[in-house]
């Protein structure tokens, strides 16, 4: 599915990367536990997650994510938007909850990793 | 082709910046996108393990067309037993840095994971040192 369809049907904000909205994103993984995230090995892989801080945007960048959704509308710094758009990442804010997000995206057909 | 960086420890707002350094050396060395981020995401952790368990930290990277050799050598408390900091799950790490999405007991094993091969050394008050080795040809 496509980021910008993936915005459309989580009434989500894009804030930054629109560049790269017409990326496909295959897997997603929600979490807040950084660590966690670091291991995994997929390709296009979208987290949604309640952190919000740089080591969010960070870990994404060493982990080849493309993209974060950053549910319950958490607040998204200039500092993390300027790391973002220097990785051509995008960032959506999105008012639901991680719960809610994971259900709507597993049942448009996007896999989860475990 | 050798680099040197410092990291300074409890100063999150850096941590990633020498493997987000690496990662674009990377690029314009062309090499694989797994190698890539097996390097980076093991020097990360490695950053992160720095930033929050030790004082600071020098990191040296070594690049020739077979390798690429990191070596982190932190000032710190030092690790009293490796094959139990090895474990997964095992973790000393602060309220602060659990806040920051770390501390989970997991880098160490990821580093390992991550990587072709790692040696650690360490005295207890007196520092860490990790070498990190992956094979570019294989
Ligand atoms: N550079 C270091 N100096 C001192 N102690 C360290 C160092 N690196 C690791 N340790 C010790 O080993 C433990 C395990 O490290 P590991 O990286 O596996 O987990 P963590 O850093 O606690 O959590 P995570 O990596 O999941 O964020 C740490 O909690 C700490 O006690
Ligand atoms: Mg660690």
């Amino acid at each position: 599915m496509k980021i910008k369809d993936i915005a459309d049907i989580l009434n989500a904000e894009i804030v930054c990367g629109f560049n790269e909205i017409n990326r496909e994103a295959n897997y997603c993984f929600a979490s807040d536990l950084m660590s966690d995230v670091l291991t995994i090995d997929k390709d296009n892989l979208l987290l949604i997650t309640g952190l919000s801080n740089l080591q969010t945007i960070r870990t994404a960048e060493m982990s080849d994510i493309f993209a974060i959704i950053f549910a319950r509308n958490k607040e998204i710094t200039e500092e993390m938007k300027k790391l973002a758009e220097d990785n051509n990442m995008v960032l959506l804010k999105c008012k639901y909850s991680m719960f809610k997000t994971s259900g709507i995206l597993y049942k448009n057909g996007i896999n989860p990793v475990y | 082709m050798q680099f040197e960086y410092k990291i300074k420890g409890g100063d999150f707002s850096e941590a990633g910046t020498i493997s987000s350094k690496l990662k674009k050396i990377l690029k314009q060395l062309n090499i694989d996108n797994k190698i890539i981020k097996k390097v980076v995401i093991a020097l990360y952790e490695a950053e992160v393990n720095v930033i929050a368990h030790a004082y600071n930290g020098k990191v040296n990277i070594d690049i020739d067309t077979e390798k690429i050799e990191i070596n982190i050598k932190d000032k710190g408390p030092g690790i009293e037993n490796i094959a139990k900091a090895m474990e997964k799950g095992f973790s000393t790490a602060t309220s602060k840095v659990r806040e920051m999405g770390f501390g989970a007991g997991m880098g160490l094993p990821n580093i390992k994971k991550n990587s072709d091969k790692l040696d650690i050394k360490s005295k207890v008050s007196e520092g860490t040192n990790l070498k990190i080795i992956t094979f570019l040809n294989k």
